[in-house]
């Protein structure tokens, strides 16, 4: 904005164009080390994914690098093992982004009415979030879901559950609770903060006028929480499609391929495979997948953030 | 009178919920500690022991397994990852703030898609380009890898608080001669202090919890924490007492720094669309 603001001033003053270039490269130059970096270990990277996608090459049979055009695409294509992965990807993401956010939106809701010692409940509830998911997906492995010993067969003893192997027998659902229980924190915390920034005299005002309280939360809270239910979606979204850590723990993508996603699969076919043409065309597939939602999902989170940076 | 008893009980109905769910959420940490100080015994047992005698073998136990190896590794990839990642966010989030460049939107933009774009993608090259390099199982490979995942929510974290240091402070320090250096750190950074704390906080809990790439790139050398529990995945069915150990041992880090700071986390996690 400065930017706009000061170049007619600079030209007015008939100084010379350089001095204007020279003073784009000061504004630019603090900006170039990380800019730099960040294409040099994120871009390059990809790029380089994009050349391998064409190729024939597997790293256990030296010599075997070649060019072979298209070919590797139209494996990803006819690949039911991918679009396995895909689905099993869209339906854990979207899946535990909406529990974690509805859980996330009700314990917010609940923090929010004047409870006694909500400090220590709050530090309570952020907590799944900063446990370690490796050490959480070995810890609902074993001493949650295991079916001997562990305490949720205890827990649902009375309700004449014996020894239900839930990661064998349910592996979508536990994989998926894991991740639930780790992002609910995250839900709530945002929600948290939606809640207090909401301005108390229109609650104020719509009780004074008899409003009643379930009124008041569709037609005031509600629609104010709009923008942090998506911007939490959204991020959620954007972090919960990556997981990676639980599955290799808790299930590694099986039973079969039960709980493989994206990432898994991703991992199988370059570490167990070591077919680099096939792993590459497959990283690109991902990407073109992700980028066509992260740009809608980017427009969206864009505007949210110039929303609340106005405020 | 009737009514303030309403409220009261109301409240104390709230209340109670409000415990009882935090408890639920929070009893698989409560559990992992209980069975760390417990002995093998106890914690096999169909009906669980809340009442045992403590024992501390457990963590002797992991750390006899080498998890000191495992946490001086994580220790090095978390600091030194987290201040190359601030030494580079600190003047980006300036040029996209105070003295913005023309095009600072797409600067943003850039940034944040890199973000968007899942690391596994690119795990390929990455392992590639590590093996070709001779850095495999290198905690300094680790150092740059961290660096780089999280460099694009520092540079928005550290922006939004850029944002608000007051704009007459900056324009009275101009007046006065201030270079673009002299601005940054004399006026800027005081400011904005607790900002680059809370971004720090956010790299330190992503990279000492982060696995994929130390289980890819890292073998016995470099091995991190999330590397070192991996090696419970197969003797599970012996060991679920030093299992707790050590993951009480892995978490302990964050949780403490995650309570401390619980205020700068949603702001972090948000990418600083959060105050």
């Amino acid at each position: 904005m400065t930017a706009i603001a000061e170049r007619p001033t600079a030209s007015a003053a008939g100084r010379p164009p350089t001095s204007d270039r020279r003073e784009g490269w000061r504004r630019r130059g603090p900006l170039m080390p990380a800019l730099i970096f960040t294409i040099i270990v994120t871009q390059v990277p990809f790029l380089l994914t994009l050349f391998y996608s064409f190729q024939s090459w597997n790293l256990l049979r030296p010599g075997s690098f070649h060019f072979v055009g298209l070919s590797n695409y139209v494996a990803v294509v006819k690949d039911a093992e991918f679009r396995n992965a895909l689905w099993i990807t869209v339906l854990t993401t979207l899946g535990a982004a909406i529990i974690a956010l509805v859980l996330g939106t009700m314990l917010a809701l609940l923090l929010e009415r004047q409870v006694l010692g909500r400090g220590v409940i709050r530090t309570l509830l952020i907590s799944p979030f900063l446990v370690m998911p490796a050490a959480a997906g070995l810890l609902w492995k074993t001493t949650m879901f295991d079916p001997v010993y562990g305490l949720v067969n205890w827990v649902l003893t009375p309700f004449g559950v014996h020894n239900v192997d839930f990661v064998g027998q349910f592996p979508l659902a536990s994989v998926m609770t894991v991740m639930v229980w780790r992002w609910t924190p995250f839900m709530m915390l945002i929600m948290l903060a939606g809640l207090q920034a909401q301005p108390t005299d229109v609650i104020e005002a719509a009780r004074v006028d008899g409003a009643r309280p379930f009124a008041i939360f569709r037609e005031v809270t509600l629609p104010y929480l709009r923008p942090y239910m998506e911007l939490g979606l959204l991020l959620g979204a954007i972090y919960i499609v990556g997981t990676f850590d639980e599955i290799y723990i808790m299930t590694q993508g099986g039973p079969g391929t039960a709980t493989t996603n994206l990432p898994y699969y991703l991992y199988q076919r370059t570490f167990q495979g070591y077919d680099i043409g096939q792993a590459a065309s497959l990283g690109v597939a991902t990407v073109i997948l992700t980028f066509i939602v992260a740009s809608v999902a980017l427009r969206t989170v864009f505007r949210l953030f110039t929303e609340t940076e106005g405020r | 009178m009737a009514a303030q008893k309403r409220t009261g009980a109301a409240r104390a109905g709230w209340t109670a919920l409000a415990w009882l769910v935090g408890i639920v959420f929070f009893f698989p940490v409560l559990w992992m500690v209980l069975t760390s100080f417990k002995q093998e015994r106890d914690a096999y047992t169909t009906t669980p022991h809340i009442v045992f005698t403590p024992t501390l073998d457990q963590y002797k136990a992991v750390f006899s397994g080498g998890i000191g190896t495992a946490v001086a590794n994580s220790a090095i990839a978390t600091i030194f990852s987290t201040l190359l990642v601030l030494v580079l966010a600190i003047p980006a989030a300036y040029a996209l703030s105070i003295r913005p460049i023309k095009r600072y939107r797409d600067g943003l933009f850039f940034f944040i898609s890199t973000k968007m774009l899942p690391i596994v993608a690119a795990i390929v090259p990455i392992f590639l380009a590590v093996r070709n390099l001779g850095a495999m199982d290198n905690i300094w490979t680790m150092v740059v890898l961290y660096a780089a995942m999280n460099l694009p929510i520092a540079v928005w974290m550290l922006r939004s608080f850029f944002l608000e240091v007051p704009r007459e402070t900056l324009e009275a320090a101009r007046l006065d001669g201030a270079g673009v250096r002299q601005e940054l750190t004399e006026v800027m950074l005081p400011v904005v202090a607790p900002g680059v704390a809370a971004t720090a906080l956010i790299c330190v809990i992503f990279s000492w919890n982060e696995f994929f790439f130390a289980l890819n790139l890292t073998a016995t050398r470099a091995a991190t924490v999330p590397f070192f529990l991996v090696g419970f995945i197969t003797s599970e069915g012996l060991y679920w007492a030093q299992l707790s150990a050590a993951a009480t041992l892995a978490s302990l880090p964050v949780l403490l720094a995650g309570w401390i700071a619980q205020k700068q986390l949603v702001r972090g996690l948000s990418m600083g669309a959060i105050k």
